[in-house]
């Protein structure tokens, strides 16, 4: 099926198989193997992409359902060989061991401090009414769609209140 | 995933006719959950009708002064909206308690009304259920499962209703609002849009195959005060053991039956002046199952309508 | 043979003059791994377009394949081959050993009509899409002829035998210490069976070139992934290249090949073009090993003041019908606390389940759950604070054996972790502490695990441009091996970072045992140092042998390395013009080490004390983490930075272990109940508050050159018993049986009338 998409800036018409998955586009199609595969079922975070800005799992989406959509991945972060302030900020804090989690969770702390901009809630969110502020409990909260079986979480709560301190 | 065919939906319209003419399609919106039980081939539509971009995300209040949600609205665009935060608050925390952000980001209000059961052994296609295979048995019956329904079983199946979502708007009074290709709408509880098992648990709710969600829509708020709980063994990104949603006089239990749980036993005897845990006792006395289960449901909802009265908040 | 005598003289590591040891630098790999460029072994270019693999899993636990029709997986769109065991291409009989040499035996797939457990691999498609490949496999057809299986542990413990090869380890007398005692505890522990749930599912990219068969594979041991494979094969291991570059997390479940090693690499030569081949994560949990579940009964005997008698730790534990393994979940205690009468053993289940096998500290994760909880137990009995109760059972030499301590700095661990952690606040009464609806607790626990120095080489080339470039056939599982051995090198040489290059796991470079048994950054590390000594030699000996050098005519043996440069008093080289000398391939050595023959004269260990504190919700019975701090010695650290990581992310594993991991074999079917990331809950970033640790300066002449230790499982060993104790204190019920979810903790709370 003929589908266009633009990931990380440049555009691509491919002719997919309806039942590819954004996730299996990117690492077979485009060769894009920086987002990963942990469980293709939405339980793991390795897939995190942004989609038009927003972060959702790679693995529970067809490539088909993107037709004309903006995706960024990991490999899309950096500017040349300057890294994006959270690739800098989770290598300074070292908020990974084995790696493989990695690019989705700097995916998706990319798309979290865009959604605490956008004063979205999340769980840890006290006061609904009020303001949204990037406490330590939700950092903790907005990430634990990321698994990290290397169990890097105090080093990537550091990491990213740190790229937030940069964004700010 | 068994092959299928795919087809974007120009306007609901073109949806519903497809849905028509194609026995066994699925719409599919976020595709969350569809595409997750496809992998596994739990689910093996022919076709996909995609929906996901027709124009039904808007929120907006109701002439009635409550509120009509589009049914592409997504988890986190319901649980954001200013309306939801500041009227609705448990509901926005039912939403917030579901899944992760990559999730809600994507999963959308008629999806997540349309989620079948997380089952350990309906999502193991080599193990019998009736739900996904009728007659095959009930595994979870005897199984090792931890989450399995107080309310409203029966001898085919014991499976819960995974949503966080759908306790809150059980809670609300929500009405999803309904289509179908002969054009005729139709407004549906939402508390019973999905069946009990009985003796057909593979028949999830009384949607027809053409009939699309258009949007959920619920009344004003409740007087008196809301709340919110849902436990779990993980502090995040895991199912319910047990969830229960405070609005007003009204209470839900999820995670406890094949659909969100009204107590109605338990606001009986709150309207009669009962106690909190009185009231959750007079729920609690028609469930059947596992003494710990019971126990577990019985202080939580003992504690959310407690906190919802005193205004604790969620 | 070496002796520890000789690593006693300073050397260049342990002066550590440029500061490069300990330095918390950045991971060497890190660059690649935040931007998404670190190839794993799935994601590998390959020399021509691959074609895809997928498994097709048993659905019964044991028995036999009765039929087998594959016409319709045949007929599929895209599909190459379909194989079963009826037509699976010839691979040696299990077990087969060509060369007697090799580190593993054959291991063949689909080798037989027999199934031994549910999860096994009965058929294999490969298609030219991933798509294709695995609707495929639904397609192929099997009934099985099921067979009686022993599948639940806990109702097989009457068939409990010893462990094979093993007696009961007995010191004095238990038994009349124990009755003798005046103050006792017997209590029995449940810890249940858990997956290691790596996030890089097992994978293997394969091609073959000639004869030859090149793998990328996600392995922790690098000649062990070979030899299965050349053996499996049937052909001598230097035609099998094997690379394990980048691995998504091991933990031990990766100390093995599986079959997508073997079925890619048949895959490839049967149909000539490279094939990938992953597990699912399905697969992941019903068809890898995993942790079997202890159950242990504990005895303490002690005075009144507090000291041990007689203590017995004895454990039941299970492994696969043909595939022994045994958990040694009581060893640990052997070494621990001192107590005249001792008795510790292991007993063994043989069940029709998926292999047991090595995860994260086997013995001690499962173990310390008993006796950590047990000791707080007896504490509490006494009316002593659990500190003061194990300093007064601090032994002055190993208890098990009288050898004497390397180096031992427990009671220092415990005495600064409750400096740092405020454990003087904790309210010895359970119960007494109340927050809102929240019970609050803490407690606390030791933490013991072995040192090991395992054989290992290296190879070493310093090239014109001023590079040194260490190879080794090593694997980096997170761990750090690259950065530390970078580490290591540079300061043997007096090189900066920027002049290392580390490349591992690669089957044709020096040979070093891969990552495992916190042996790792020890057995690699002293052969990184080892070969960089040979290296500084070989340099010493060509400057002074070498008319065109400074320092020609020189002794070699005077000569120092700084800064980039062979330096003897105001004279100096630099390494680079040395090397280039050499010739286009510049200067290459191999070294290696060894352990010293006397090194098992001490008593090695790593130590640490782990503090928690937690919430219990009065309502519902659910624990959350509030605080935890851990104080850890463990030899020298070579980077402070990825050593504290791999510290945490043990505590953090202890967490899991505590609270939420556990996966039940469905007895009815000889499956897991869970077998994904939704159902088997390992811990999420909310479960995970306040956790911090800190290592002490430490160096252990014992150990190595270096005086380094491992800290890869330390972090794990007693962080759960920490945990359950905070429970206790928190809300006043002992839970014995893990993980403590809330129903259990409910249970209690309601027996307790709570």
């Amino acid at each position: 099926m003929l589908t266009t998409i633009r990931v990380n800036g440049v555009d691509h018409d491919v002719d997919v198989d309806p039942r590819t998955s954004l996730l299996d586009l990117l690492r077979e199609g485009l060769d894009l193997k920086g987002t990963k595969k942990g469980c293709d079922h939405g339980q793991c975070g390795a897939c995190t992409v942004l989609v038009n800005g927003v972060r959702i799992n790679a693995c529970l989406s067809l490539a088909v359902m993107h037709d004309g959509d903006a995706v960024v991945t990991v490999e899309g972060l950096a500017s040349g060989e300057l890294l994006h302030p959270v690739q800098q900020a989770f290598l300074t804090e070292d908020a990974f061991q084995c790696g493989y989690c990695t690019p989705g969770q700097i995916c998706s702390a990319v798309g979290l401090l865009a959604e605490v901009a956008a004063g979205q809630p999340s769980e840890a969110t006290a006061d609904l009414d009020g303001p949204v502020t990037l406490t330590d409990a939700e950092i903790r909260e907005r990430m634990s769609g990321n698994i990290c079986r290397c169990s890097a979480y105090p080093q990537i709560l550091a990491a990213v209140r740190r790229a937030a301190g940069a964004a700010a | 995933m068994k092959p299928f065919a795919f087809e974007r939906a120009r306007d609901v319209d073109h949806a519903l006719s497809l849905a028509a003419v194609s026995p066994g399609a699925r719409f599919l919106a976020g595709g969350t959950n569809l595409l997750d039980l496809m992998k596994l081939e739990i689910e093996q539509p022919p076709r996909l009708i995609d929906v996901g971009r027709l124009p039904l995300a808007d929120i907006a209040e109701t002439a009635g002064g409550g509120l009509r949600i589009g049914a592409l609205a997504t988890n986190t665009a319901v649980a954001s909206d200013p309306k939801v935060r500041s009227r609705y608050p448990a509901l926005a925390r039912a939403i917030l308690a579901g899944g992760s952000v990559q999730l809600r980001n994507k999963a959308t209000v008629g999806g997540n009304l349309m989620q079948r059961t997380r089952c350990p052994y309906f999502m193991d296609a080599a193990k019998p259920c009736n739900k996904r295979l009728p007659g095959s048995g009930c595994s979870a019956m005897d199984g090792l499962s931890s989450t399995l329904a107080l309310f409203g079983a029966s001898e085919m199946c014991i499976a819960v209703s995974p949503s966080d979502m759908s306790v809150a708007l059980a809670a609300f009074d929500a009405v999803a609002e309904t289509v179908r290709a002969d054009g005729s709408v139709q407004r549906r509880s939402v508390e019973t849009l999905h069946r009990l098992p009985g003796e057909a648990p593979q028949v999830d709710t009384d949607l027809a195959p053409d009939e699309l969600i258009l949007a959920v829509e619920l009344p004003p708020p409740p007087e008196g005060g809301q709340a919110w709980r849902k436990v779990r063994a993980r502090a995040s990104y895991t199912g319910a053991l047990a969830s229960v949603a405070v609005a007003g006089d009204r209470v839900a239990l999820g995670a406890v039956a094949a659909r969100p749980w009204r107590a109605r036993a338990a606001e009986a005897a709150l309207a009669d002046g009962a106690s909190p845990a009185e009231a959750a006792a007079a729920e609690l006395a028609s469930a059947e199952g596992e003494d710990g289960r019971k126990a577990l449901v019985r202080r939580l909802a003992a504690d959310v309508i407690r906190q919802a009265r005193e205004g604790v908040g969620s | 043979m070496s002796t520890v005598r000789d690593w006693a003289a300073p050397n260049p590591v342990t002066e550590n003059r440029s500061g490069l040891i300990g330095k918390p630098v950045d991971r060497y790999e890190g660059r690649l791994k935040v931007t998404g460029t670190a190839p794993y072994a799935y994601e590998v270019e390959t020399p021509a377009p691959p074609l895809f693999g997928h498994i097709v899993s048993s659905t019964l636990a044991r028995g036999r394949i009765a039929s087998v029709d594959i016409s319709a997986a045949e007929a599929a769109p895209g599909v190459v081959r379909v194989w079963t065991h009826l037509n699976v291409p010839a691979q040696a009989a299990r077990g087969t050993r060509l060369n007697p040499r090799s580190q593993r035996a054959s291991n063949p797939a689909l080798e037989s009509d027999r199934v031994e457990h549910y999860g096994q691999s009965v058929a294999f498609v490969l298609a030219d899409t991933p798509e294709n490949a695995r609707a495929a496999g639904g397609l192929v057809r099997i009934t099985y002829e099921a067979e009686s299986a022993d599948l639940d542990f806990l109702s097989s413990l009457d068939q409990a035998g010893p462990a094979p090869g093993e007696e009961d380890a007995r010191i004095g007398d238990f038994e009349a210490g124990y009755t003798a005692s005046e103050v006792t505890v017997d209590a029995t522990w449940f810890s249940p069976l858990q997956n290691h749930a790596q996030m890089e599912p097992c994978a293997t990219t394969a091609w073959w070139e000639g004869d030859k068969v090149v793998v990328h594979t996600s392995i922790q041991m690098v000649k062990g992934g070979q030899h299965a494979l050349a053996e499996t094969l049937g052909v001598p291991s230097d035609r099998v290249r094997l690379f394990t570059r980048y691995i998504g997390g091991g933990f031990g479940g990766k100390g093995q090949s599986y079959d997508d090693l073997t079925l890619a690499a048949l895959g490839a030569r049967e149909t000539g073009r490279p094939v990938r081949v992953a597990y699912t994560r399905q697969q992941m949990f019903q068809a890898t090993i995993h942790r079997p579940a202890v159950q242990m009964r504990v005895r303490l005997g002690a005075d009144r003041s507090g000291r041990l008698n007689a203590m017995a730790l004895e454990a039941v534990t299970h492994c696969a019908r043909n595939a022994p393994f045994v958990e040694h979940a009581a060893n640990f205690a052997r070494n621990l606390y001192a107590a005249p009468n001792r008795l510790t053993g292991h007993r063994l289940v043989r069940l029709d389940i998926p292999h047991a096998g090595a995860m994260r500290a086997p013995g001690e994760a499962p173990g310390m759950l008993s006796l950590e909880c047990a000791m707080d137990e007896l504490a509490e009995t006494l009316g002593l604070d659990p500190i003061e109760l194990r300093i007064r059972n601090e032994p002055e030499v190993d208890p098990d054996n009288a050898k004497p301590f390397s180096v031992r700095q427990l009671v220092r661990c415990m005495q600064e972790g409750a400096q740092q952690f405020g454990w003087e606040r904790r309210n010895p009464v359970p119960g007494a502490v109340r927050e809102g609806r929240w019970y609050v607790g803490m407690g606390m626990a030791t933490a013991i695990r072995g040192n090991f120095l395992l054989p290992a080489k290296a190879g070493l080339r310093l090239t014109g441009d001023g590079v040194a470039t260490l190879t080794q056939g090593m694997t980096d599982i997170g761990t750090g091996t690259y950065t530390i051995l970078a580490q290591i090198t540079g300061e043997t040489l007096g090189l900066t970072l920027d002049q290392v290059r580390v490349e591992l796991g690669d089957s044709d470079m020096p040979p070093a045992p891969g990552s495992g048994g916190q042996f790792g950054a020890a057995t690699a590390g002293s052969a990184a140092y080892e070969t960089g000594m040979v290296m500084r030699r070989r340099l010493a000996e060509l400057a002074a042998g070498d008319p065109r050098s400074p320092l020609y005519g020189e002794d070699p043996t005077l000569m120092d390395f700084a800064n980039g440069n062979i330096v003897l008093g105001n004279r100096s080289e630099s390494l680079a013009a040395l090397a280039a000398r050499a010739g286009p391939e510049g200067v290459y050595v191999e070294g290696g080490i060894s352990p010293a023959a006397d090194a098992r004269d001490w008593s090695q260990h790593t130590y640490g004390a782990q503090f928690a504190e937690v919430g219990v919700d009065s309502v519902t019975g659910e624990v959350r983490l509030r605080r935890m701090f851990g104080v850890f010695a463990a030899g020298r650290i070579l980077n402070a930075k990825l050593a504290k990581s791999q510290i945490t992310g043990g505590m953090i594993w202890g967490v899991g272990a505590a609270l939420t991991e556990s996966n039940p074999v469905d007895p009815r079917y000889g499956s897991f109940l869970h077998q994904d990331l939704g159902g088997y809950l390992a811990p999420v970033h909310a479960d995970i508050v306040n956790l911090d640790a800190v290592l002490l300066d430490e160096a252990d002449d014992k150990a190595n050159p270096m005086g380094i230790k491992g800290v890869g499982e330390l972090g794990i060993c007693g962080a759960g018993a920490a945990i359950a104790n905070a429970v206790y204190n928190a809300c006043g019920v002992r839970l014995r049986d893990y993980p403590l979810t809330p129903d259990k903790v409910l249970a209690a709370l309601e027996a307790k009338g709570l």
